[in-house]
């Protein structure tokens, strides 16, 4: 019974242990763990000097509604918000379908010297609710357009 | 003195014993696997709405979520077993956890392989090393290690500490999958059913995803009782040239 027991607590300790340098590990690396950061942490990285114009990174958020605008030369520009900071985002490429106003989206590339961002591609968010479109088309009419 | 609940315990312990439960028991894993199936796949494919986003590419989903869950339930249950197998020392708990690796890789990469199809579409995408994405494919290679260890030696009763002890290990990553879409900022979306409010699918879509996992489930211990057989034949066979030596 006491072996057994001993079994138990080295087992636990060799399992803790592990686990806590696991945790540390990815406590030091949550910067770069992160897909992509929020217009707002943006904006606090540019005041604090953390990135600027030669930075790679992904810009995540939702498209605002009705800010895209289809230009001539085939790019579009848009706003994306975390509903408290918002940034004007320029791309020119592919769009995946699910890219639509009032949509999860991510957008890889960096910032301008205007504090704008040079997309190089785009990625569609969609978020964790599935439903049949007629259900969405009820919850539109009972709740607005939101 | 042993009652009726102890005696039980100490039959499904008793390898010949749960051998023969579980051969009663297989021809029925695989009927109820087939039926399952047949009915899932009706309700995923024919009785099912489109989603209102992404329309008939929600499809996939069928596939993909019940392959994820029984990934992490496989790897749950294996590191359960490493841990009553190294504490109690039960043959059964060691060869359970050898003969379901395989099966856990496999819906591993099923998951991984109709997420990438689904990614494609959707996301527009086949793959980003966002959180959620690449601790799945390090669960993968945690299964591919299991299996490599276990296998790497002679005599299995020598390796089965040691496997034991590498799935214990492994078994932090589990968490990480579950709470990454949490933790971190991710391409995946949060959890749809294990939400703490209410569930955000349609009831529509719910039974097909359920009668999948159900099918899968089914699945997993139809090929789990073929693999408990034959290892268990193995151990026998060892034990009995190195008895004969």
């Amino acid at each position: 019974m006491i072996k057994r027991k001993k079994r138990i607590y080295l087992i636990s300790l060799f399992f803790i242990t592990i686990a806590t340098s696991i945790y540390l590990i990815l406590w030091a690396l949550r910067d770069n763990i992160v897909f992509f950061y929020s217009p707002s942490e943006i904006q606090q990285k540019i005041s604090l000097k953390e990135i600027d114009e030669m930075s790679k990174l992904r810009l995540g958020g939702m498209v605002k509604e009705s800010s895209i605008e289809k230009l001539n030369d085939g790019s579009i520009n848009f706003i994306i918000t975390d509903f408290d900071r918002e940034m004007v985002v320029f791309y020119k490429g592919i769009i995946p379908d699910l890219f639509k106003e009032q949509q999860g989206v991510i957008a890889e590339g960096s910032i301008n010297n205007e504090g704008m961002f040079i997309a190089n591609s785009i990625l569609a968010k969609h978020d964790e609710n599935y439903m049949p479109p007629e259900v969405q088309d009820t919850l539109k009419k009972d709740y607005g357009d939101k | 003195m042993i009652n009726k609940g102890n005696e039980l315990k100490l039959q499904l312990v008793n390898p010949g014993i749960l051998e023969r439960y579980i051969k009663t028991m297989s021809p029925w894993f695989c009927v109820a696997f087939i039926s399952s199936l047949i009915i899932g796949l009706w309700f995923a494919i024919f009785n099912s709405p489109p989603d209102y986003l992404q329309g008939e590419t929600v499809r996939i989903m069928y596939v993909h979520v019940p392959s994820a869950w029984m990934a992490l339930f496989i790897y749950s249950s294996m590191a359960i077993a490493s841990l009553i197998g190294l504490i109690y020392g039960h043959l059964v708990a060691f060869i359970y956890t050898k003969s379901v690796a395989p099966i856990g890789a496999v819906f591993t990469l099923i998951c991984l392989v109709t997420g990438s199809l689904w990614g494609k579409p959707m996301w527009g995408t086949w793959w980003v090393w966002d959180a959620r994405l690449t601790s799945m494919f390090i669960l993968l290679f945690i299964y591919l290690g299991f299996i490599i260890v276990s296998k790497s030696f002679n005599d299995p009763l020598k390796g089965d500490k040691i496997s034991s002890i590498f799935v214990i290990i492994g078994f932090i990553n589990i968490p990480i999958i579950k709470f990454s879409v949490d933790i971190w900022t991710t391409l995946h979306q949060p959890a749809t059913i294990s939400k703490l409010d209410t569930p955000s699918i349609h009831i529509d879509m719910l039974i097909p995803l359920l009668v999948m996992f159900a099918s899968f489930i089914f699945l997993f211990l139809y090929i789990f009782s073929i693999r408990f057989f034959s290892e268990l034949n193995l151990r026998r066979y060892v034990a009995y040239t190195l008895s004969s030596k």
